[in-house]
């Protein structure tokens, strides 16, 4: 997963990665090369006592650092480039299919998992990016070159690399493998701590009205004692590592002394190729504990690649027809033709045999207790779920033949939670009609018995909305809600139980106001509550996904059991 | 290298930390960090003796090493002498060669002409060096494992206190604040800080050090050399500091258009649907690039200039490098300076800029640490609910269980604005009051003055004959048992929430009470019955059930007192049935406060409290009520009025 995302996102890059390649060796070279001079200047200047060479070499190694700086810099400049135009490339692409889900494909996924997915999961794979453009590349040439300069140095100190690099792999890796799942443990156990003390908040009323202050307590302490008791094992162990890895080096260190000391004596290697031999050694070690991070990083990158890519390769369950469509007249009749739908892999359909007619200029209810499928069936209009067998067909043609744009221009729909975008009341009122004048919002917020209140508002019309409209009450919410429908002015005006959060008064003016407005529209209202939908010209009654009645109220009262248990359970045995 | 678990990637990859919450008083939150280490004083002082000492040993050596060196070099350049001459002589003999400058390095050397490399003495300074370097291991591993212990014990110890401080906070603070702003400061911010304690307190303490031990041995060694040093590390400090300033800008920047990017994804993926049947799927899609490319910006830059760090770093060490190999090889050359000391000068001065970037971004990670800790200790330090005034008695001294009388009850939220005024209400045993009023109303109000929740400004309520103010909360409260609209049940079993009505409930009452509240069969259906554990997205329970389970408990719980809240949303019509027989059958015979939505409970209520706005308008019977044509006659009216004309 993670090759072919690299594959996908690079390929575009080829370039700059290979600017960034070379950039990076001739930087690792050059920094190998660096001890090889210092070497010299001891070898040749220092211990024949050449004022003049030391002085020359010291200004080549200057430059040397200087161009080292600038190269680096430069790598830098690119590798960033890279990892966080690769990341962006990313954002957008997933950002752009999952504009193009359905509702079942979004359901998938939920939200939380969605932005999970654009944001940390992108990041942990720029991350990656930039360690691989980076450490992945000068790790190996730093190991292989810092081998080739040391045994230009002297080969015979080579044994003490054999040792002393597995002997760093090898505690690196059992490091790893003893705190990696540690690690994960210890996570489980904050999530324990952050889940319990979520629920002493969420549950104050309930905790101190049992009196179980004391019990949660106890809850609390035994999960305290254990987060704290791994938590001291993973950090005391991942103390081994600085300790461990500087006496690694260090002794390291010592053995290229006495080994090289004996060289030297023997007068068979020159002094200063100790200091250089010295440095390689470091270098290579190092390179080593490099690796090793790409090592921790890798699993990480794998997972957020697997997830993005599983979202990246998600074919939208419904797409476009190849060739659309067009209604004859958008009259917005709207047909149900022996309908049924299962979800994928379930065997029990939560809608079957539905066929009916909503016809423009009556208003249809349905109603039915929660899991009748009431809008699952409401879906199903707007094509946000298709149909497993029937058709439904809007302005007389089937909606999986209309372009999706086309088909949903002709509807206005109020979903069961009223959700408001932030921006503005007039933004949001102009979700579907961005050129919408003033005064048909004005218009739209008085049928919707919202006038009043955004009138009040400071700014009216400009006032803000936050995200989801959170800084307006839930009856105001759906009142804004059904605004944004009217604006949009369709043929077609799905209601699924917006009207809940209503008082009384405003639920009945409302209601009368909206049949004065959409006189010539199809309506179609879902509700739970009777008293909602007591005056629609006809009412189908949904229950275990079957349509069990159908008819004025008075008709159901009559001739539909379970409408009047619904009624009775509502209103009281009198109602009915 | 040092790196700890989390947070060690982020300054090694360049994420940046987190965005720095600056806080208001830096100092005073220090100090009381430093108060909170107090019972860890003499660990967090054996670990400082530690660090002491393994910085000690890891400074030294490089320049025992660099002893080792000078014997060789001594023992390689006597080897070029001629056998025989004194170290004098052999001066002399160069210098008569116009060899002045050798003659000059060889007079500062230990020089025995004509023998070479002593092989003993190397191998005995090696072996104290190796000594040195294990040495400094151990106690380097040795404070990293006390450390942890200070850092885990008082995170612990904070832990326990907040949890203790949540227990203690009065229903107001819960009522007046946001759960997401109590919660993440509770976790989130003591995450952070124990991330700051553990890593940052250890690291620091290491850096300063290391900084301090490195530049004593540079001057020991060779003042000049140090000067030279010197020279570079306020090039060092400044370029870091100057180039993290200007980075962390861009890092704010970042985290700021992450979370504009976040808000983007989570509203047009909430709003899904809505955006497709509105048509605006072209419009998000071109403000979403525009987001992304304002935060590829961003983290373009903040990479960038963050990565640019270390190079600059490296340059500055370089330029170090090469300044000490020049001026020391000429020192050396001249006979000032030993080789050895150079060559320890080399390493001395490579270890010096490490701790100094290492400081740096661990400034970051201390300045988010406070900022953590000063809200931590904001929440530690609000207003606990008063103490109960009077000592639990063992025996409440009831005559009559469930007889509760308000008399001329005042209460406000909030001082400037009244709600309820002189409310007088006498319920005697199994008596039903309902509550009724639009939403918002503040029906909830009377149910928190009755358990206590909120105390009463002025009047009494009296429990069973005993004022409210002569029993503790808890005594109060175990009168009641409340089921209330928000369906709180906690991650456990089945038989622990149900359960949780009554310490000690048995198996079988816990059973009984699933029958009587209609949910055993559905309990039973389950995977593990009553074992099974209910996960906190409640998946596994639908709305409806999660109500039974509610009724269950308050059915163990057995109270005098019951506050039920009719209520039932997202419900189906069958499990509402069952909601309404079982609150039906827990109210039999107690008492029973009811916020009321069905008309036969409001009819049926020896007292009706009509609430609006806040405020309790009306009180009397259904038939009082209604004669008086008052709130209660329109709001009947107007919510009820459907079923009446049909009726």
């Amino acid at each position: 997963m993670l090759t072919r995302l690299m594959r996908t996102y690079l390929r575009t890059r080829t370039g700059s990665v290979a600017i960034v390649v070379v950039l990076l060796v001739a930087q690792t070279v050059g920094n190998l090369y660096l001890p090889n001079l210092n070497a010299a200047i001891i070898n040749n200047g220092v211990v024949t006592g050449n004022l003049g060479y030391i002085l020359r070499t010291g200004a080549a190694m200057l430059a040397i650092t200087l161009a080292i700086g600038g190269v680096a810099i430069v790598a830098v400049y690119w590798a960033s480039r890279i990892a966080m135009g690769a990341g962006a490339d990313i954002r957008d692409d997933l950002f752009r299919t999952v504009q193009s889900f359905s509702t079942r494909d979004m359901n998938v996924f939920g939200t939380p998992s969605l932005i999970t997915r654009n944001t940390n999961d992108v990041q942990q794979i720029q991350i990656f990016l930039q360690m691989a453009l980076t450490m992945m590349v000068i790790a190996p040439i730093m190991s292989v070159g810092g081998i080739i300069f040391a045994i230009k140095e002297d080969a015979r100190l080579l044994p003490l690399l054999a040792v002393a690099v597995p002997v760093m792999a090898g505690f690196l890796a059992l490091v790893m493998v003893r705190v990696v799942p540690r690690f994960r443990s210890m996570q489980v156990k904050i999530d324990r701590i952050t889940q319990i003390l979520r629920e002493q908040i969420t549950g104050v009323r309930v905790i101190r009205a049992f009196v179980r202050v004391t019990s949660e307590a106890d809850r609390f302490a035994v999960a305290n004692d254990d987060l704290t008791a791994t938590a001291l094992s993973v950090n005391r162990t991942f103390a081994l590592m600085p300790a461990m890895m500087m006496g690694i080096l260090n002794i390291s260190s010592v053995a290229v002394l006495w080994f090289g000391g004996r060289l030297v004596s023997q007068g068979s290697e020159p002094i200063g190729n100790l200091t250089a031999f010295l440095t390689y050694i470091l270098q290579i070690l190092i390179s080593v504990m490099m690796a090793a991070m790409m090592v921790i990083l890798l699993p990480r990158a794998m997972a957020s690649a697997e997830r993005i890519v599983e979202v990246l390769e998600t074919t939208p369950v419904v797409t476009d027809p190849d060739t659309p469509t067009s209604p004859r007249a958008p009259t917005g009749r709207v047909r149900f033709d022996d309908v049924a739908y299962a979800y994928p892999g379930s065997e029990r359909a939560v809608l079957e045999h539905l066929s009916f007619t909503f016809e423009p200029g009556e208003t249809s209810a349905i109603i039915g207790g929660t899991g009748s499928g009431k809008t699952t069936l409401v879906s199903l209009i707007p094509r946000l779920v298709d149909v497993t067998a029937g058709a439904v067909l809007v302005s007389d043609v089937d909606v999986r033949e209309q372009s999706q744009e086309e088909l949903w221009s002709a509807m206005g729909i109020v979903p069961q939670s009223a959700y408001l975008f932030s921006g503005t009341v007039a933004s949001n009122l102009r979700l579907g009609a961005p050129a919408a004048t003033e005064d048909e919002l004005w218009r739209a917020l008085t049928i919707a018995q919202a006038r009043d209140f955004v009138a009040a508002m400071p700014g009216g019309l400009d006032a803000p909305i936050d995200q989801g409209g959170t800084n307006v009450s839930g009856g105001q919410r759906q009142r804004l809600a059904i605004a944004r429908a009217l604006v949009k002015a369709p043929r077609l005006y799905l209601f699924d139980d917006c009207f809940s959060a209503l008082d009384a008064g405003t639920d009945a003016r409302l209601r009368v106001a909206l049949r004065e407005a959409t006189r010539d529209a199809v309506v179609v209202i879902v509700a739970q509550r009777v008293s909602t939908i007591m005056h629609a010209d006809r009412i189908i009654v949904l229950d275990d996904g079957h349509v069990v009645g159908s008819g004025t109220h008075a008709q159901l009262l009559v001739d539909c059991e379970p409408y009047r248990e619904i009624v009775v359970s509502q209103l009281g045995e009198d109602a009915a | 290298m040092s790196m700890g678990p989390g947070g060690g990637f982020r300054a090694a990859v360049g994420v940046g930390p987190a965005p720095i919450a600056h806080s208001r008083d830096t100092r005073a939150t220090l100090r009381r960090l430093v108060r909170r280490l107090h019972p860890e004083r003499f660990k967090l002082l054996s670990a400082v003796g530690l660090g002491v000492t393994s910085v000690a040993f890891m400074v030294s050596g490089p320049w025992i090493l660099g002893r080792a060196m000078n014997l060789l070099f001594d023992g390689l350049v006597s080897q070029r002498l001629p056998l025989g001459t004194t170290k004098a002589e052999a001066i002399a003999m160069l210098r008569a060669h116009g060899q002045d400058q050798i003659a000059r390095m060889i007079a500062s050397m230990t020089v025995t002409p004509g023998v070479g490399v002593n092989m003993t003495s190397l191998g005995r300074v090696l072996g104290v060096a190796a000594l040195v370097y294990f040495l400094g291991s151990i106690f380097t591993y040795s404070q990293g494992f006390v450390m942890a212990g200070v850092a885990q014990r008082s995170m612990f110890a904070l832990r326990r206190d907040v949890e203790e401080k949540l227990a203690r906070l009065p229903l107001r603070y819960f009522d007046s604040h946001s759960h997401g702003d109590v919660l993440s400061r509770v976790t989130n911010d003591i995450d952070n800080l124990t991330t700051t304690l553990q890593q940052g307190l250890s690291q620091l303490l290491t850096s300063v050090l290391t900084i301090v031990g490195v530049l004593g041995m540079m001057f020991w060694i060779s003042p000049l050399l140090a000067a030279i040093s010197l020279i570079t590390i306020p090039l060092a400090i400044g370029g870091t500091l100057l180039i993290a300033r200007r980075s962390q800008v861009h890092f704010t920047n970042q985290w700021r258009r992450t979370g504009t990017l976040n808000g983007l994804v989570e509203e047009t993926d909430t709003g899904h649907s809505l955006v497709q049947v509105f048509g605006r799927r072209g419009a998000v899609i071109d403000e979403f690039s525009r987001q992304n490319r304002a935060l590829f910006d961003a983290s373009f830059r903040a990479q960038f200039l963050s990565g640019v760090i270390q190079p600059t770093m490296q340059f500055i060490t370089n330029i170090n490098y090469v300044a000490i190999a020049v001026v020391g090889g000429y020192r050396v050359a001249s006979g000032l300076l030993s080789l050895g000391a150079v060559t320890a000068f080399i390493q001395y001065s490579r270890q010096f800029t490490m701790p100094i970037t290492q400081i740096a971004s661990q400034m970051n990670l201390l300045q988010s640490g406070v900022a953590s800790a000063e809200r931590v200790f904001e929440f530690l330090d609000e207003t606990d609910e008063a103490p109960d005034v009077v000592p639990a008695t063992a025996v409440p001294p009831a005559a009559t269980r469930g007889a509760i009388r308000l008399e001329h009850v005042s209460f406000r939220y909030e001082t400037d604005k009244p709600l309820i005024e002189d409310f007088s209400l006498d319920v005697a045993p199994g008596e039903t009051i309902a509550i009724v009023g639009p939403t918002g109303a503040g029906k909830t109000t009377i149910v928190n003055l009755l358990v206590r929740f909120y105390e009463i400004d002025q009047g009494r309520i009296v429990l069973d004959g005993v004022d409210y103010r002569d029993l503790t909360r808890e005594e109060v409260r175990r009168s009641f048992a409340m089921v209330l609209q928000d369906t709180w049940l906690f991650q456990g079993t089945v038989r622990d929430n149900i359960g949780y009505g009554r310490p000690g409930a048995t198996s079988e009452e816990i059973v009984a009470a699933a029958r009587a509240a209609y949910v055993d069969n559905f309990i039973r259906t389950m995977p593990d019955g009553y074992d099974t554990i209910l996960d906190q997205e409640a998946s596994n329970v639908s709305a409806g059930q999660r109500q039974l389970l509610t009724i269950a408990r308050a059915f163990v719980a057995n109270p005098d007192i019951l506050i039920l809240d009719e209520a039932t949303s997202n419900v189906d019509t069958r499990t509402e049935v069952l909601i309404q027989h079982a609150m039906a059958a827990l109210r039999a015979g107690r008492t029973s406060f009811v916020i009321a939505h069905r008309l036969s409970t409001i009819r049926d209520a020896d007292t009706i409290v009509v609430m609006a706005a806040g405020r309790i308008v009306e009180q009397g019977s259904h038939e009082d009520l209604l004669a008086r044509r008052g709130v209660y006659f329109d709001l009947y009216h107007s919510q009820f009025s459907g079923a009446e004309e049909l009726g």
